[in-house]
């Protein structure tokens, strides 16, 4: 890898987001992403390949070949890269190429009749992924004019080692070299984060946030819970579920067509019994629900899709709501067990952010918002029209972190991601200033699980004037449930489950309290003007120690105090 | 990292009475344990982060550093354009002489010269325009001259056109090194180097191919020095003469004027051109013939050849002597070999004799046994009977080898009469046995 580096300056590196169905690459101008079209126009690219009497097919045009050359067509295997063949599941290849054990069980592979004639070929996992990284390369490389030599790919959370030199491998082979790899969520969220950077045009550090990025793909989900504190961003928690993802709703709506199919044509053949029946099924399905996240209808049209029939149908959106109403919950269940397993609850996250192709569903940023509080902000194109379009968000941090550290020394970038540097403490408990009586109430200046060192500035306005106290002191969140005691279930979970025949009994309200614990330090502030307002700076140091500065604004001087370092 | 302050809305409880702490602080506390987390290494701020935590910088401390740092870039940029001195005859040159101005001085830029950017040129003509404008000069009460203004308008009207500024790079004399003499470079040691270096690097500005290798010092690898005097022998040049042509007449009246003038340009480009390659040829062939790696190369390669050389022959003559050796070797055992068999062909013989006296005795014996055994008849023999008997003695004998004979004399020791018959009887059956003899042959022992 050292022999690049003396060419720093003039690389031109993209960003990679290689999912298991569609994969996009996407470039930075003017510090703002953009997703990069490839020749026939598409921003998501299927990541399949396809070998047609010795020709390659990528994208697209081999997902269009699942119906009539299912065998040379590779799909879904990008989960299967730095794997044996024992650990893979190759549920989601049963209607394409199907893997086979190479090298001794040690890695997977697909056989493949790559050229017009002759033998057919094995290919490994390594080598499919080279090909089409090497395609995505060089659609990247004729959109900008430039040769495109340096990447950041993003990765699910719980890549393996492995997995990652594998695609390392992988990606050198097809003339890429890998910058940095960074987990999917966390690349959705600084594309986001950058994206309403822009629109406010605010500079400095975004807000402090605890968001729950929700990946939902097309074979799989991932939903992650992530601390973000002054831009940096901690992970919580994180839940993976390989079954559940756009091809469960697409399922659903298979189903229904082929069982209406079945009522028209009560003598043809189940089109779900035929391969190619299914597979152009599958197709139109998936259409038929991107569809649906559009407009009100869509049709099903399929010609000559079993016997010889022609197939049409149209499904409206509530239909599709209804029939996916399952797999809705089953998502929404999925983000709470994440915020469970960070130890939070729903009333703690302040931002929801969709990402991957099934976001743009409506149903599920609704279903969203019931699960959550009012308070919580879901980012999809249904909620909200600022949203970012979820398939390319992932793309699009990747993009920024690009270009980021498109300058920078391997050793450098290395050095920034190794433990040394990214493990750090996190604040247990939230800071802030206790006020009130007795010094119960609480506000927040600075959130539990934010990395130090950190430094955080708040004003309060004193409208009497005179002298005050300032008292600094951690404070603890509390779930207040008044009117019901019936504590962990929130309301929103009668909605998806209609069969809940409790939905009279009056609704109880939760609330986040903020309840002073351990006082840190008292300072005293004197003479502050009527209306006056106080300023007071926290700085917590790498050490864990405390600097407090207080003052009022605009006067001169000001309390300057600290506190020791916690001891291990 | 200038985040915005906290807006809180709370009441602030005014002092209790009585409190005091000294400077107004009252440390209770410290924090509680923290949990250990990774962050992520992604986004702008954790980058920001990075920074602090390897450089150890505090927040204030890396802010500080980071303003000062984009301060700096600024500065930089001003700090590269030097304003050169402006020779006052330039400032007196006439506007139609432009074919012998120098435009790199005209613009200020005599240093710089072929490496000057386009965006050079942009700034110093720039600079040189807002100095040397017409209106300003009529702005201060001077005459109007407008002559060195045209010249700056010519210089970038030159130097901004890419074709025409080769033209002009071409025969930028100004740019050109002449190389050191020999005299120069010979009195030092390291002086080749020096002094050859520049040479080559302005040369190199004709070349197509870029980057050009550089010249290198003393104990730069073989590789290098070869893959430089090969780029320079097949030095793909773009220099071309234009710029020297005479002025073609552009009016139409005669032609074959303008013609005769145009041939005549072509032929002293061309002409210039083939001056220009011999004297790159020779330039490198000086060179080369100065160059001390080369010479330091070939005496490596002669004494890598000498040591291939004396190994050969060494090899050569460890072989002959081992041949010598060898011969000697054999020749000594060949002598020892005959005259032990010489010994035991005597001894052989000698013993051959005994047994061929023993044999003869032995069957000497034999025979005076059937004599003594009364010719293995009954009673009295009859002549027959003992003309039989000394027959079959015989053919018995004749049927014996010499350690047989041995055998049976020596079971005969000692024996007469029916003894010995059963001696020769035994004798017999272990022949016809053994199938020396047939059953019947010999009838007086069967």
């Amino acid at each position: 890898m050292n022999a690049e580096d003396g060419d720093q300056a003039s690389r031109t590196a993209i960003g990679i987001s290689f999912g298991n169905s569609y994969s996009s690459i996407a470039y930075t101008v003017d510090e703002k992403a953009e997703v990069i079209a490839n020749e026939e126009g598409d921003r998501q690219i299927p990541s399949i390949l396809s070998y047609v009497s010795g020709e390659e097919f990528q994208g697209t045009q081999a997902k269009a070949q699942i119906i009539r050359n299912p065998r040379n067509t590779i799909a879904y295997f990008r989960d299967f890269l730095g794997k044996s063949f024992k650990e893979i599941d190759p549920t989601p290849c049963h209607a394409s190429a199907h893997p086979v054990e190479i090298d001794g069980g040690k890695s997977v592979g697909f056989t493949v009749q790559e050229t017009e004639e002759g033998e057919k070929s094995t290919l490994s996992v390594s080598e499919v992924t080279t090909r089409h990284l090497r395609r995505l390369r060089q659609s990247a490389s004729d959109y900008l004019g430039k040769d495109v030599v340096a990447t950041v790919i993003t990765i699910p959370s719980d890549f393996s080692d492995s997995q990652k030199s594998a695609l390392t491998a992988a990606a050198k082979a097809a003339g890429l070299d890998v910058l940095q790899f960074i987990p999917e969520p966390i690349s959705s969220l600084l594309a986001h984060d950058a994206k309403q950077q822009l629109s406010e045009s605010s500079s400095g550090a975004p807000k402090d946030k605890t968001v729950v990025v929700a990946d939902l793909g097309g074979t799989r989900s991932d939903i992650s819970v992530v601390a973000s504190r002054g831009g940096i961003y901690s992970t919580l928690a994180t839940v993976h579920d390989y079954e559940l993802g756009g091809s469960s709703l697409d399922q659903v709506l298979i189903e229904y067509a082929a069982k209406e199919f079945m009522k028209k044509n009560k003598n043809a053949t189940d089109p779900k019994s035929n391969a190619r029946s299914l597979a152009k099924l599958t197709i139109e399905a998936e259409n038929v629900k991107k569809a649906l996240s559009i407009g009100q209808t869509a049709a099903f049209s399929i010609e000559s899709l079993s016997d010889g029939i022609d197939f049409s149908l149209t499904v409206n959106r509530t239909r599709f709501e209804l029939l996916a109403n399952k797999v809705v919950a089953s998502f929404g269940r999925l983000i709470q067990s994440a915020v469970q397993k960070a130890g939070l609850d729903v009333l703690d996250i302040d931002t929801v952010l969709l990402a991957g192709g099934s976001s743009h569903i409506p149903k599920l940023s609704s279903s969203m918002q019931s699960i959550f509080p009012e308070s919580t902000a879901v980012v999809a194109p249904a909620a909200s029209a600022s949203a970012v379009n979820p398939s390319e968000l992932v793309s699009r941090g990747a993009a920024i972190q690009a270009s980021l550290i498109s300058e920078f020394e391997h050793s450098d970038i290395e050095g920034s991601t190794e433990a040394v540097v990214t493990v750090t403490p996190h604040l247990q408990k939230a800071l802030g200033l206790a006020s009130g009586k007795d010094g119960e109430q609480f506000s927040l200046i600075i959130n539990a699980d934010t990395p130090v060192p950190v430094r955080r500035t708040a004003q309060v306005s004193v409208a009497d004037g005179g002298d005050v106290l300032l008292r600094i002191a951690e404070g603890e969140r509390e779930i207040k449930v008044t009117k019901e005691e019936k504590p962990q279930t929130n309301g929103a979970k009668g909605e998806d489950d209609s069969d809940d025949d409790s939905d009279d009994e009056p609704e109880e309200v939760r609330e986040k309290v903020w309840k002073a614990g351990k006082v840190l330090a008292e300072a005293g502030i004197k003479g502050v003007k009527k209306g006056g307002k106080v300023e007071i700076q926290i700085n917590v140091n790498t050490d864990l120690s405390v600097t407090v500065v207080a003052r009022e604004v605009g006067g001169k001087g000001g309390v300057r105090g600290e506190l020791e370092a916690t001891k291990a | 990292m200038a985040a915005a302050a906290i807006q809180l809305k709370t009441a602030l409880p005014s002092l209790p009475d009585g409190w005091s702490a000294e400077k107004d602080f009252k440390p209770m506390g410290s924090l509680s344990q923290p949990t250990s987390r990774a962050i992520e290494p992604v986004g702008p701020h954790f980058l920001a982060h990075a920074r602090r935590k390897r450089h150890k910088r505090t927040f204030s401390e890396d802010e500080r550093i980071q303003a000062e740092k984009s301060a700096k870039k600024t500065e930089d940029e001003d700090v590269g354009e030097i304003s050169e001195p402006e020779d006052p005859m330039m400032l007196q040159r006439e506007a139609k002489d432009w074919k012998s101005q120098d435009h790199y001085a005209v613009l200020g830029l005599s240093k710089k010269r072929w490496r000057a950017t386009e965006e050079d040129i942009k700034k110093a003509h720039r600079k040189k325009v807002l100095k040397h404008h017409p209106d300003k000069k009529a702005a201060h009460g001077q005459e109007e001259n407008d002559q060195f203004f045209k010249c700056i308008q010519r210089a970038t009207d030159i130097l901004q056109d890419p074709v025409k500024r080769r033209q002009f790079d071409s025969v930028d004399e100004n740019a050109d090194k002449e190389p050191p003499s020999k005299k120069d470079v010979q009195k030092k040691p390291g002086n080749l180097y020096k002094l050859y270096g520049p040479v080559f690097e302005a040369e190199g500005r004709f070349s197509k191919k870029q980057p050009v290798p550089q010249f290198g010092g003393a104990d730069a690898s073989r590789e290098h020095v070869e893959a430089f005097y090969n780029f320079w022998y097949n030095f793909d040049s773009w220099r071309t003469f234009e710029y020297l042509d005479e002025d073609v007449p552009d009016d139409n009246e005669n032609r074959d004027q303008k013609r005769h003038q145009e041939r005549k340009n072509q032929n002293a480009r061309k002409k210039r051109k083939a001056e220009d390659n011999q004297r790159l040829r020779k330039l490198l062939d000086d060179t080369m013939a100065l160059d001390e790696r080369i010479k330091k190369f070939r005496q490596e390669g002669n004494k890598e050849k000498n040591k291939k050389r004396e190994e050969k022959e060494a090899a050569e003559k460890a072989a002959k002597e081992e041949a010598q050796r060898k011969k000697e070797e054999d020749e000594r055992l060949a002598k020892e070999k005959e005259v032990a068999d010489k010994a035991s062909r005597e001894e052989g013989k000698k013993a051959k004799e005994a047994a061929k006296n023993a044999a003869k005795k032995n069957k000497r014996t034999i025979r005076n046994a059937a004599k003594d055994g009364n010719y293995f008849a009954e009673g009295e023999p009859s002549p027959k009977d003992i003309d039989q008997a000394l027959q079959d003695t015989d053919a018995l004998i004749l049927k014996l080898d010499a350690d047989e004979l041995a055998a049976v004399t020596s079971k005969l020791q000692g024996k007469s009469g029916a003894d010995v018959k059963a001696v020769f009887q035994a004798e017999t059956k272990r022949l016809v046995e053994a199938g020396k003899a047939k059953d019947g042959e010999l009838k007086t022992f069967s």
